[in-house]
């Protein structure tokens, strides 16, 4: 699984991501967001960080990084495309994803761990989980608050698109489980052919028991098993 | 050509809900200014622009604001021409 890891300036979880690919047995490499070109890779991920200082509203200019375009062809041609936390955030505003992320509704950075419940098990990035799992995953971010208009809520609630929720630990959706006033609770989304995902939370930084969790492992193990049945 | 001074205003959208601006309702009201019904905050953006004329500029930043300095999901946008710089014309 070769996988394009794409910085930013301001980007910080970075390593976090190249670690987690390698540590399946994937094949990561940093791509500038200033390089172009994402053919031969298996999938593209956006790492999680503070692409220009967040500066006018977070993910916004690293959007407009010539790399991005080549990311937006890359996802209309149906290939993998993750986002987590800043990358969630720029998918957004590259409207690979609907709707936007603003500031926390509780008007503080948030970072912790949180539980979150897997929605759907049958994406590419779930495969391995069950669904209905509950997970213990870090969060850490200022503007993580989930707005989409009603029609796309439902839309995305139809159509089965919200892959994760937050949850109190007996996978319960609760207001106080709720670390940023996110609508309905949403932590992670897809996009409608499915090979588009962001979240909030990092997957990344749940890899191994030491560090707390290993909760994130299978989103990555999920993504080198349906590789691999395609081929790759 | 000349240079003309904008200010493009980007407003939350009605009815989102604008933490900002209920963490300063907050402190209006604990400083003793209770008739205050709401608060949203926004944010002022100042751009000098070279264009033909005044529409021009105008269109101009309304194509910057839907291209990048305002979101559609959750942000209105308004530009108003505040002037021309004098001595910028050539």
């Amino acid at each position: 699984m070769k996988v394009a890891v794409v910085t930013f300036p301001g980007s910080n979880c970075d390593y976090d991501l190249y670690k987690a690919i390698q540590q399946v047995g994937g094949h990561p490499t940093f791509v500038w967001h200033r390089e172009r070109g994402l053919e031969g890779y298996d999938a593209v991920m956006l790492p999680g960080g503070f692409s220009y200082g967040d500066y006018l509203r977070a993910g916004a200019i690293a959007r407009m990084s010539p790399v991005m375009e080549d990311v937006v062809a890359y996802a209309r041609k149906g290939g993998l495309v993750f986002g987590v936390c800043n990358g969630f955030q720029i998918l957004c505003e590259a409207a690979l994803l609907p709707g936007a992320l603003v500031k926390n509704a509780t008007l503080r950075f948030e970072s912790r761990d949180v539980f979150l419940r897997v929605e759907h098990a049958d994406t590419t990035f779930t495969a391995e989980y069950q669904a209905g799992q509950v997970l213990r995953v870090p969060i850490a971010h200022g503007e993580g608050n989930y707005e989409a208009d009603e029609d796309t809520l439902e839309r995305l609630e139809s159509e089965g698109r919200v892959v994760f929720r937050y949850v109190d630990s007996g996978g319960s959706v609760t207001d106080d489980a709720n670390p940023n006033g996110s609508w309905h609770n949403i932590a992670g989304i897809r996009n409608e052919q499915g090979n588009v995902l962001g979240m909030m939370p990092h997957p990344e930084r749940a890899m191994e028991p030491l560090l707390g969790s290993s909760d994130g492992l299978p989103l990555f193990t999920s993504l080198v098993k349906s590789l691999a049945a395609t081929g790759v | 050509m000349s240079q003309y001074q904008l200010e493009i205003r980007v407003k939350p959208r009605p009815g989102l809900l604008n933490p900002e601006g209920k963490a300063i309702h907050h402190a209006l009201n604990s400083l003793g200014w209770t008739g205050v019904a709401d608060v949203r905050v926004g944010k002022a953006i100042y751009v000098e622009i070279e264009a033909a004329n005044g529409d021009a500029a105008v269109e101009a930043a309304e194509a910057m604001c839907r291209k990048i300095l305002a979101n559609p999901v959750t942000e209105d946008f308004e530009v108003s021409l505040l002037g021309e710089m004098e001595g910028a014309a050539s």
